[in-house]
């Protein structure tokens, strides 16, 4: 086969994350032959036996993009984000968790000490008469044992290190990653450093296909199982809270095709890092009452603003985690 | 050293800012905490505003706008009201306290009552010490 | 001591690493498996509405998502004291089937078949799928690409994205199917049938006819004499969605058969300062440590727990191939690690022909999807068969459903212990006085936690086998001894 361009060198790595991103990668499907057709993947430890030894090995700027996809949770996940900055000539966050924090992000209504109390200790099917909690040195009869040190802060990739861009997802829609691998690989000129590619700049309203009015009264906020869905009209204008309104499109209203309201995983649009703050102006907008009690009381069944506007955002809001 | 409460007062043009220059005008005495910032409408007013000004180091956020009905946007007090209900509940599940966030209708002949909402609000804030926010999200642990 | 550093173990949904610690005599004194990362779920779960905690927990694990969604459902439906009608209850396991499928199809193509389709001996550049490829014919990869993409396109159909599954509300489900999505997923269904006996026929011409894997599977150092666990129906027939759970012992006999809310009288979780993840054990037995054998309390959920745990499968080929099985490896119940790869193909039949049944019933495309909401209980308990193992999720909300408490058992924690015993039995069995730690050495200490599948699946290339694994035998002063570099 006739190489006429050197193959980009493709590493992805996940630090505190699932694997779905990495999922999200190989749903490419048969598409997978021509990624590998136009990539080496050089780092994957998902897939791949390249060990962290041999990444530290590697020339600076060696690795042309990383796919970094999980938040910065402990020491190991942090070090691997300083590590592959210096190896990579583009550092991309990958997904809502390198991204905004996501949903490990939700750690932030808490702290490191609660944390290990209720896993370690309190959780109803733990024995642990001893009071034993995971410890970054333990020693054993035959030498010490280390572990990562657990941080009290989840971070978002761009608090830890400087990101070239940002692909937005939980996990992005894999069509919205091969149009920015396709754009890399054919050398299509990049938009400018920071920016968020692979998401439109609208909301996600603007691609939604469920039936809106031109105006929006609400009385009152249901719980999604307190109503009967008419498959049809907007989430808001049944009562129910969809973030919509504060969340970028891109990932073609896929929880809404599965008759669920958005919960956001996008990120915000494109004025603001912080989506919370917009939903409730949005939100305060359309509740159609005047008297303080009144509003009080739909206020009232919004039972957890909080972990709904900031599901996925909580580590990149304005007051990223919860004072103690 | 001690305590001195920062507090950041967001006034509406046409009744509460006039309202807090009546008291200036008038030479009434009262706590020099307050960093007024001028919008048109309490209904300009945004949740993002709020919440940059604890960030940025303010230890209580006082929001002043015309009486129900006396808007002169009609429906901007009703607004600033509703954003002012739901941020309460989103402070409150953010560990700060929501008496650090106070919303209250001044006129523009008021001068009196504002007066005597800064004194009373400042030494609120006073009591409750300063806000952790700085702090915390200016370090990362 | 000598010490062995693998790190991090690859090929693994999560973080993992692996210390061996060789005595005087160059053999094989102890050996850990550390998982280094937590996230604490079971904390920042507190204070969510508890109908958002399905698509809340859905993220725990990107390759099995569907099952936390279920286990979480079910849990939720359990808060509300609802059960869904039959038409949501076939959907959801519709998904379900249709998620096994993905994921057994993949694993054994992509991490179990290099090891025997082409050897454990075979130059480590041969052991992939390509080598796998090269062996039984180019169509397969991309066969084993395509039947995946149409299992996870069902998915997608039924909870919205294959990966963000947002299926189920307290009580059912959010979509119904369309005969003409039915007819569609019906013709899918026979393909996965198919496949499946297809991938039987590879088990049986590339393992099964080769004495040399046959006898690494019976007789290498991979057995672990161990309780068995998995969900079973009222006829004790395997099942991956709902029933009880059934605990055999070593001997194959019943011990206990519990619903999902008496877990606690069950199992137990320990905790070491050395791992963050914690170790199941039964209860009743008690922690005895890290040993096999009838007195300890460690037990395995695996693919081939299930099969000892139950007495054959609900569906006709997959129960014939149940019973072939059993017959060939001696009978009941089967301790050999590695047959773990076997159990998990009659698996792969089962929930094709499962998948089958369901497309096929009238009930199907109903449009009842929600029994109605008639309080909250404020405590539930939801456990499935993921395919890694047994999955409990159990929740305790205030009286308007919002949680104040959240514990998981998750499906590759309840072989946490398991897998430590595993890979140690494996060290102990290959490395010896005097053993030169070759690569083939490197690759047989992998398959003892390969087999467990340790969540992750993968169809590309250069991937199990190829092991550009290095190996550092270090002094405890940590002084570099030996490197061993392969690729």
């Amino acid at each position: 086969m006739e190489q006429t361009k050197p193959k980009l060198k493709l590493a992805v790595y996940w630090a505190a994350a699932c694997g779905g991103c990495c999922v999200s990668v190989l749903d490419v499907h048969e598409k997978l032959f021509d990624v590998i057709a136009a990539a080496d993947l050089v780092f994957w430890p998902i897939a791949l036996d390249i060990k962290y030894k041999d990444v530290e090995e590697m020339p600076d700027n060696y690795i042309d993009i990383t796919l970094f996809n999980g938040a910065v949770r402990n020491s190991e996940n942090e070090h691997m984000a300083r590590l592959l900055r210096k190896k990579s000539k583009i550092l991309l966050a990958y997904g809502s968790c390198s991204h905004l924090g996501g949903i490990p992000g939700l750690a932030n209504f808490s702290t490191k000490e609660d944390i290990f109390r209720r896993v370690f200790e309190e959780c109803e099917s733990v024995v642990n008469n001893n009071n034993s909690k995971p410890l970054p040195e333990y020693e054993v009869p035959e030498g010490i044992l280390e572990l990562p040190v657990f941080y009290n802060d989840v971070r978002s990739l761009a608090q830890v290190v400087d990101v070239d861009y940002y692909l937005p997802g939980c996990p992005p829609q894999t069509d919205r990653f091969l149009e920015v691998f396709t754009a890399i690989v054919t050398g299509a000129e990049l938009p400018p450093k920071g920016a968020v590619i692979g998401a439109s700049v609208k909301a996600q309203c603007d691609e939604c296909v469920r039936k809106k009015s031109e105006d929006k009264r609400i009385k009152k906020f249901y719980r999604p199982w307190e109503i009967n869905d008419d498959g049809e009209t907007c989430f808001m204008e049944q009562g129910v809270l969809c973030m919509g309104p504060a969340t970028r499109a891109g990932c073609g209203y896929r929880c809404i095709k599965g008759n669920a309201p958005c919960r956001g995983c996008y990120g915000p649009s494109s004025d603001t890092t912080d989506p919370g703050a917009k939903m409730m102006s949005a939100i305060a907008s359309i509740i159609d009452e005047k008297e303080p009690e009144d509003i009080k009381r739909v206020i009232d069944d919004v039972v957890d603003p909080a972990g709904t506007f900031y599901r996925f955002s909580l580590p990149t809001s304005l007051i990223r985690r919860k004072m103690s | 050293m001690e305590f001195n409460p920062k507090i950041v007062a967001f006034l509406c043009n046409w009744c509460s800012y006039t309202g807090a220059d009546l008291a200036g005008t008038s030479r009434m005495e009262y706590k020099a905490n307050v960093r007024a910032i001028r919008v048109m409408c309490s209904g300009r007013i945004e949740p993002t505003f709020v919440l940059r000004a604890f960030t940025q180091g303010a230890d209580g956020v006082l929001i002043c706008g015309c009486h129900p009905g006396d808007c002169h946007y009609q429906e901007g007090n009703y607004r600033c009201l509703r954003r002012y209900l739901l941020l309460q509940k989103y402070i409150e599940q953010m560990g700060i306290e929501t008496q650090r966030l106070k919303l209250e209708w001044i006129s523009a002949s008021e001068g009196k009552q504002f007066a005597e909402l800064v004194n009373s609000f400042t030494e609120t804030i006073r009591d409750l010490g300063p806000c952790k926010i700085k702090e915390i999200v200016n370090v990362l642990t | 001591m000598k010490r062995i550093t693998i790190d991090p173990v690859t090929r693994l949904e999560g973080h993992g690493k692996i210390e061996i610690f060789l005595n005087g005599d160059g053999e094989v004194e102890n050996a850990y498996f550390q998982v280094p990362e937590l996230r604490g779920f079971e904390k920042f779960c507190e204070g969510r509405p508890v109908e958002e905690l399905p698509a809340i927990v859905a993220k725990i694990c990107g390759v099995c998502p569907g099952c936390h969604h279920m286990a979480s459902g079910k849990a939720v439906d359990a808060v509300f004291g609802l059960e869904p009608p039959p038409t949501a209850r076939k959907l959801r396991e519709l998904f379900y089937m249709a998620h096994f499928v993905h994921s057994h199809i993949a694993h054994f193509y992509a991490l179990a078949a290099p090891d025997f389709v082409v050897g454990p001996d075979a130059p480590a550049a041969k052991r992939n799928l390509l080598g796998v490829i090269e062996k039984v014919g180019k169509q397969i990869g991309t066969e084993v690409i395509k039947q995946r993409r149409l299992a996870q396109e069902i998915q997608a159909l039924l909870a919205g994205h294959q990966t963000f599954v947002v299926m189920n509300i307290p009580g059912g489900v959010r979509r119904g199917l369309s005969g003409q999505e039915r007819d569609d997923i019906v013709e899918r269904a026979k393909g996965f049938v198919e496949f499946s006996k297809f991938t039987l026929d590879v088990f049986d011409n590339y393992v099964l006819n080769n004495k040399q894997y046959v006898d690494i599977i019976l007789n290498g150092p991979y057995a672990l004499t161990l309780h068995s666990m998995g969900l079973v129906d009222e006829n004790n027939k395997v099942n991956f969605y709902d029933g009880k759970v059934r605990v055999v012992d070593t001997t194959g006999k019943e011990m206990y058969k519990y619903a999902p809310s008496e877990y606690l009288d069950y199992v137990a979780e320990r905790v070491e300062p050395w791992t963050y993840l914690k170790f199941p054990y039964l209860k009743k037995i008690g922690w005895k440590g890290f040993v096999d054998g009838q007195n300890s309390g460690v037990y395995h959920a695996t693919p081939l727990s299930r099969l000892n745990a139950a007495d054959g499968m609900a569906t006709p080929l997959a129960q014939k191939e149940y019973e072939r099985m059993y017959n060939t490896l001696g009978g009941k119940p089967v301790h050999a690690t590695l047959a773990m790869h076997w159990a998990r193909l009659v698996e792969l039949l089962y929930a094709s022909e499962h998948c089958l049944e369901l497309a096929m019933d009238p009930e199907i495309t109903g449009k009842d999807l929600r029994a109605p909401i008639d309080g909250i209980r404020g405590e539930g308990v939801g456990i499935v068969e993921a395919q890694r193992g047994t999955l409990t999720h159990h929740y305790h909300t205030d009286d308007r459903g919002i949680v104040n408490k959240v514990n998981i058992i998750v499906g590759t924690t309840n072989n946490n212990a398991a897998i430590t015993m595993s890979i140690k039995k494996a060290a102990q069995g290959l490395i010896k006085k005097g053993t030169e730690v070759t690569d083939g050495v490197l690759n047989m200490i992998e398959m003892a936690f390969r087999a467990y599948d340790p969540c992750f699946s993968c169809a590309t290339h250069c991937l199990p086998g190829e092991m550009p694994m290095i190996l550092e035998i270090r002094e405890a002063n940590g002084e570099l001894l030996q490197r061993i570099i392969r690729n």
